[in-house]
C-alpha cells in the first residue's frame, strides 16, 4: 500500500477515534481506558509476523518474547474489561431487598 | 505458503478494524459497554486467525506456544485480581503492550528499506519504551511498592533534558545508519525517559498518566503498522491514540487539572510539598456508640465511600447500615466522587460489585448542594476527595480538584484507620474542625460496630 493511502487512513482513524469517545461519562472512564488498552494488544499481529520471519535464533527469541507480551496485553485486557463491565451489569439485576426500586434507571 | 488470497486478507483486517471502532463506541455508553468489549475481542480473534492464514510464516509451533504462554499468564491474573487492584493491572497490561511494540520495531530495523521506515521504527522504539517503563513505575506506585508521592530530586530536569537530547541524537543516528547497537541504546534511553517522566507524578494524578501512556502505546502500535505495512495496526493504534488522548483530557478536566500540570507540575517545586509529618493538633475521636446516636437521630445522612472502604471489603456492611438507617425513617445516600478509589469511575465499579443499589449512588454535582441540609456526613475511608484544601489552599497538590463538600454538613464523622494522610499525601484540615469526629479502625469493623449500635438504639 502506498504512502498517501496509509496517511489517508491514519488521518481518518484519528477523527473516528476523537468522535467515538467524545462524550463519555466519568463513570465509564476506567472500563474505556481498559478496553482501549486491550485493543492496542493487536500489536500481537505484528509480533507474529516478525516471529514468523525470524531465521536467527536470537531474533526468534526476542520476537517470541514480543508475542508473549502482546498476548498478555490482548487477552488480559479484554478479560479485565469484561469483569469490570460485568459489575455494572449486576447492579441493575440484583437490586437489594429493602431499597425502593425506581423504574427505569440510567 | 499462504492460504488466503490478499483481497480476503484485506477484507478480514477491515472487518477487525470495524469491530474495534464498534467496541470503542459501545464502551462509551453503560448499556452497550459489555457487548462492545466482546465485539472488540471478536475483532482481535479475526485478526489473529487472519495473520496465520495469510502471511508466510515459519516457526508456527513456537509462535503458538508463545501465545499459549501469554494467555496462560494473563488470563488467570485478569480473572482473579481484586477489583481494588484493577488500576495497577491496567497499567501493567499497557506496559507490556508498549514493550511488545518496541521489540517488534527493534527486530524490523534489519528489514528497513528506506529512511522513512527507519523514522517510524525510531518513533515506535522510543514511545514503546517510554510507555513500558512509565507503566512499570505507575504499577509500582499503585501497588505501593514505592511511595505514591511525587519523587523529585535536585537536578531531575537536567537529567531529563540530557536523556531526551541523547535520545534524539541516537534516534537521528539510527535513521541515518540503521545501526542495531544504536537502536538498543535508544531503547535504553527510552526506558530511562519513561521512568523519569512518571517519577514526579504522584497521588491521584497517577491514573491520568496511565491513560496518557495508554494513548502512547496506541501511537507506537500505529507506527509499527506503518513499518510493517499493516493497515489494521495503523487503524487500531491510531484509534487508541486518539481516544486515549480525549480520555486523558476528560479525566484531567474531571479533576480540575491540566495534563501539562500533572506531568511537569512537580518540576516547578513547592506544589508537591504535601506533608509527611502527622500534625500534633488535637482531634475529637468518638466511639461506635456515639456515632450510632448521631446517625440514629439524624434526618438525613450522606455516606461518602472511599478507597479505604473498598480495601476493607466493607461495602456490604455499609449497604446494611444504610438499610438499618432507612428502616428508622432516615434518608440515606451515597456520594460518589468521580475519582473516588484509584481511578475515575473506580468506586462505582467497587460498589456495584457489592450490590449497593444504583439508586442510592449520587454523583458529585447532584449531591453537593444537599450537604448543607444534611445532619451527618459519614466519610468511610475517603480523604482527598473531601479535603477543603482543594478549594482554599492554592499551594496544595490537589488545588483546583472539585471535591465533595462534606464540610457543609452539620456533623462530619470520619471512619479512618489512622491519621496517615490519603493517597495525595496531604493533611486534611477538616479532621481538626469542631464539627468533626473520628472513629479509628478498619472500615469494615468500624461499620459493623456502628451497625450493631444503631440496631440496639
Amino acid at each position: 500500500m502506498d504512502g498517501t493511502a496509509l496517511l489517508t487512513i491514519t488521518v481518518l482513524a484519528v477523527f473516528v477515534g476523537f468522535e467515538v469517545v467524545s462524550k463519555v461519562s466519568s463513570t465509564l472512564h476506567t472500563p474505556l481506558m481498559s478496553g482501549a488498552n486491550a485493543i492496542h494488544g493487536i500489536i500481537l499481529v505484528g509480533a507474529i509476523i516478525v516471529a514468523g520471519q525470524a531465521a536467527d535464533p536470537w531474533v526468534l527469541t526476542v520476537a517470541l518474547l514480543a508475542v508473549v507480551l502482546a498476548t498478555a496485553n490482548l487477552v488480559g485486557g479484554f478479560v479485565v474489561t469484561d469483569r469490570m463491565l460485568h459489575m455494572f451489569h449486576a447492579k441493575k439485576d440484583v437490586a437489594r431487598t429493602g431499597a425502593q426500586p425506581k423504574a427505569g434507571g440510567r | 505458503m499462504s492460504l488466503l488470497d490478499p483481497v480476503w486478507t484485506s477484507l478480514l483486517y477491515l472487518a477487525a478494524a470495524v469491530c474495534f471502532i464498534l467496541a470503542l463506541r459501545g464502551l462509551s455508553s453503560p448499556r452497550t459497554a459489555r457487548r462492545g468489549n466482546l465485539v472488540g475481542a471478536l475483532g482481535a480473534l479475526i485478526a489473529v486467525v487472519t495473520v496465520f492464514l495469510s502471511a508466510r510464516l515459519e516457526n508456527i509451533p513456537w509462535i503458538l506456544a508463545a501465545i499459549v504462554v501469554g494467555s496462560a499468564v494473563a488470563a488467570p491474573v485478569a480473572r482473579r485480581v481484586k477489583m481494588t487492584q484493577m488500576p495497577q493491572l491496567v497499567a501493567l497490561f499497557n506496559g507490556v503492550g508498549g514493550g511488545a511494540a518496541a521489540l517488534v520495531a527493534l527486530l524490523e530495523l534489519g528489514h528497513a528499506e528506506n529512511a522513512w521506515v527507519r523514522v517510524a521504527i525510531v518513533f515506535t522504539l522510543l514511545v514503546g519504551a517510554v510507555s513500558f517503563a512509565g507503566s512499570g513505575v505507575t504499577f509500582a506506585k499503585l501497588q505501593e511498592l514505592m511511595t505514591t508521592r511525587p519523587v523529585v530530586f535536585p537536578g531531575l530536569p537536567v537529567v531529563m533534558a540530557v536523556v531526551l537530547v541523547a535520545a534524539v541524537a541516537a534516534g537521528v543516528a539510527v535513521v541515518l545508519s540503521g545501526s542495531l547497537p544504536l537502536a538498543v541504546l535508544l531503547l535504553v534511553l527510552g526506558l530511562a525517559a519513561g521512568i523519569l517522566l512518571v517519577l514526579p507524578v504522584g497521588g491521584a494524578d497517577v491514573p491520568i498518566v496511565i491513560s496518557l501512556l495508554n494513548a502512547f502505546t496506541g501511537l507506537a502500535v500505529a507506527a509499527s503498522g506503518l513499518v510493517l505495512g499493516n493497515v489494521l495496526l495503523v487503524v487500531a493504534g491510531t484509534l487508541v491514540g486518539a481516544s486515549g488522548t480525549i480520555l486523558t483530557r476528560a479525566m484531567a478536566a474531571a479533576m480540575g487539572r491540566s495534563v501539562a500540570g500533572i506531568l511537569f507540575g512537580a518540576f516547578r517545586g513547592g506544589s508537591t510539598a504535601g506533608s509527611t509529618a502527622v500534625s500534633q493538633r488535637p482531634v475529637r475521636s468518638s466511639s461506635a456508640e456515639d456515632v450510632a446516636v448521631l446517625l440514629g437521630y439524624a434526618q438525613r445522612v450522606i455516606i461518602v465511600p472511599g478507597y479505604g472502604l473498598a480495601v476493607a471489603q466493607g461495602q456490604h456492611t455499609a449497604a446494611e447500615l444504610a438499610q438499618a438507617l432507612e428502616a428508622r425513617g432516615i434518608e440515606v445516600d451515597f456520594a460518589i466522587h468521580p475519582v473516588a478509589g484509584r481511578m475515575p469511575g473506580h468506586m462505582n465499579v467497587l460498589l456495584a460489585e457489592a450490590n449497593v443499589p444504583y439508586e442510592s449512588l449520587k454523583e458529585m454535582g447532584e449531591i453537593n448542594p444537599e450537604f448543607k441540609t444534611t445532619d451527618v456526613a459519614l466519610v468511610v475511608g475517603a480523604n482527598d476527595v473531601v479535603n477543603p484544601a482543594a478549594k482554599t489552599s492554592s499551594g496544595s497538590p490537589i488545588y483546583g480538584m472539585p471535591i465533595l463538600e462534606v464540610a457543609e454538613a452539620r456533623q462530619v464523622v470520619f471512619l479512618k484507620r489512622s491519621m496517615r494522610p490519603g493517597f495525595a499525601g496531604i493533611e486534611n484540615d477538616l479532621l481538626y474542625e469542631p464539627q468533626t469526629s473520628l472513629l479509628f479502625g478498619d472500615a469494615k469493623d468500624s461499620l459493623a460496630q456502628v451497625l450493631g449500635a444503631v440496631k440496639a438504639l
